[in-house]
């Protein structure tokens, strides 16, 4: 089954000189870890916003896990997808319980199943509970801040994550520990997860397949592998040629 | 002096409180007013882009009339008393609220406003559980600022009849009475001070997790 399939989808801002995504096709099997990588203003954001209606395509059509994302409810497409970015996003004045449990308590769960259902959420990454749930967003490091909008993404349990460089404004080692932990759930969990990144070693140890944009089209989509020994001519070359050359810089210190 | 400031709470003591509560009343109905008129105007402009100018540019313009001429130009229309004396305080007691009310509503975060979105709460729910009560910290603070300058200016309200602790100020002016002039603006001193005290604790009250 496909999770996530573009067909021909275009999008251009209002009084933008050229299109953010252009004629854009891929799909996205369903359990699948994509990574989509590219540099700033490639389109990313605008290509995972596409997906749950935060924006809408001029033309084309997007289909997820089957079913045309135009033909389906609003709220409904969202509460089937979640969705966690850099900013984050907790809201400030409810407690860390009550971020994660922001659906459940749209959905009218009753209390019981919140409080057994935030628990567990909590422990999966990797906040215990009963030091956490009662702390406000602002007593929180960046890291756990991002293991609390991960949770409260996962609360009903989602069949497909989009990521928008989720760890992009945390320090490199913590950001390496989440990039091991959000394996883990991915193996775990079996979902499907979208993960956007500007970052090419965080892009390849992540993805099974990563889907290169410039420029708003897509350059190359393939696993990591394939993608490094036959990289597409031009910008992905340049890209991978680029990461050598870093790895070179660090090899001379070994 | 002091004696004579003793002696008027012995003899006055009546007379004083009921100028207080003349006082209170009025500033706090010019409050409500004000309030019920300028957190809902706040969320116009927030709302619709295009009624931000022309509204904070109306009230921005008539906060500029003084508030006497508003109570004397007021006293053909509405004649003396609490009613005439109570717009002159709203007028003067909406533009800190508006202002503060569109700040406190743009100042929320674009990421929650996106994320919340995301999850699937519809427009009129992300205005309930977010964008309203993450604006209330300057909503808060836009009524500290009307509350205490309503405070102060209701004494001049006492000119058109509407009472309050400004007779006691224009009483002892007019009878070059140092006690009832120190009496009077005391009290009013105080006043103000306690308003804005009950605001402060309002506001550590209402909003714990700033400082939690
Ligand atoms: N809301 C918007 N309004 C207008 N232009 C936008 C908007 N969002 C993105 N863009 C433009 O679309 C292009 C792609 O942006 P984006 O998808 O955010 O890139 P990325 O996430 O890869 O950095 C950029 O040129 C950006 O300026
Ligand atoms: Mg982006």
């Amino acid at each position: 089954m496909n999770a996530v399939t573009f067909q021909n989808v275009s999008k251009r801002f209002k009084g933008a000189g050229r299109s953010a995504l252009e004629n854009v096709s891929f799909t996205v099997e369903e359990g699948e870890f994509v990574t989509v990588l590219g540099p700033s203003g490639c389109g990313k954001t605008t290509l995972l916003k596409l997906i749950n209606r935060l924006y809408e395509p001029d033309s084309g059509q997007i289909l997820l896990f089957g079913e045309d994302t135009q033909g389906v409810d609003l709220v409904k497409v969202r509460r089937g997808i979640g969705y966690v970015i850099q900013q984050i996003g907790l809201f400030p004045h409810w407690t860390v319980a009550e971020n994660v449990a922001t659906v459940p308590k749209l959905l009218k769960w009753d209390r019981d199943r919140i409080r057994a259902r935030t628990d567990e959420l909590l422990r999966l990454v990797g906040l215990e509970p009963e030091e956490y749930k009662n702390r406000y967003p602002s007593q929180l490091s960046g890291g756990q801040q991002q293991r609390v909008g991960l949770a409260r993404a996962l609360a009903v349990d989602p069949k497909i994550m989009l990521m928008d460089e989720p760890f992009g404004a945390l320090d490199s080692i913590t950001r390496g520990k989440l990039q091991q932990e959000l394996l883990a759930l991915h193996r775990e969990t079996g979902k499907t997860f979208l993960f956007v990144t500007h970052d090419i070693e965080e892009a390849f140890l992540l993805g099974g397949r990563v889907l290169i944009l410039d420029g708003g089209k897509i350059a190359q989509f393939d696993t990591p592998e394939a993608i490094i020994r036959r990289p597409a001519e031009g910008f992905v070359r340049s890209l991978v040629e680029s990461a050598r050359e870093k790895g070179r810089f660090w090899e001379a210190y070994l | 002096m002091i004696g004579q400031i003793g002696e008027y709470f012995r003899t006055s003591l009546d007379r004083w409180t009921g100028m207080l509560t003349a006082h209170v009343a009025v500033s706090l109905l010019a409050l409500v007013i004000a309030a019920a008129i300028a957190v809902p105007a706040g969320v116009l402009c927030v709302r619709h882009e295009r009624l931000k100018k022309p509204l904070t540019g109306l009230f921005g313009a008539l906060r500029v009339v003084p508030s006497l001429a508003i109570l004397l130009l007021m006293l053909p229309v509405l004649g003396t008393g609490t009613a005439p004396a109570a717009v002159a305080l709203v007028l003067l007691a909406v533009p800190p609220i508006l202002m503060n009310t569109v700040a406190g509503l743009e100042s929320v975060p674009e990421s929650v406003l996106e994320t919340a979105a995301a999850m699937g709460m519809e427009e009129g729910q992300i205005w309930r559980k977010a964008r309203l009560p993450l604006a209330l910290p300057l909503v808060l603070t836009g009524l500290k600022t009307a509350a205490v300058e309503i405070v102060a200016s209701a004494t001049l309200a006492a000119k058109i009849g509407a009472g309050g602790l400004g007779e006691l100020i224009f009483t002892g002016i007019g009878l070059f009475r140092t006690d009832l002039l120190l009496i009077g603006g005391g009290s009013v001193a105080m006043l103000s001070l306690l308003t804005g005290l009950l605001f402060d604790l309002l506001d550590k009250l209402l909003l714990r997790y700033k400082t939690a």
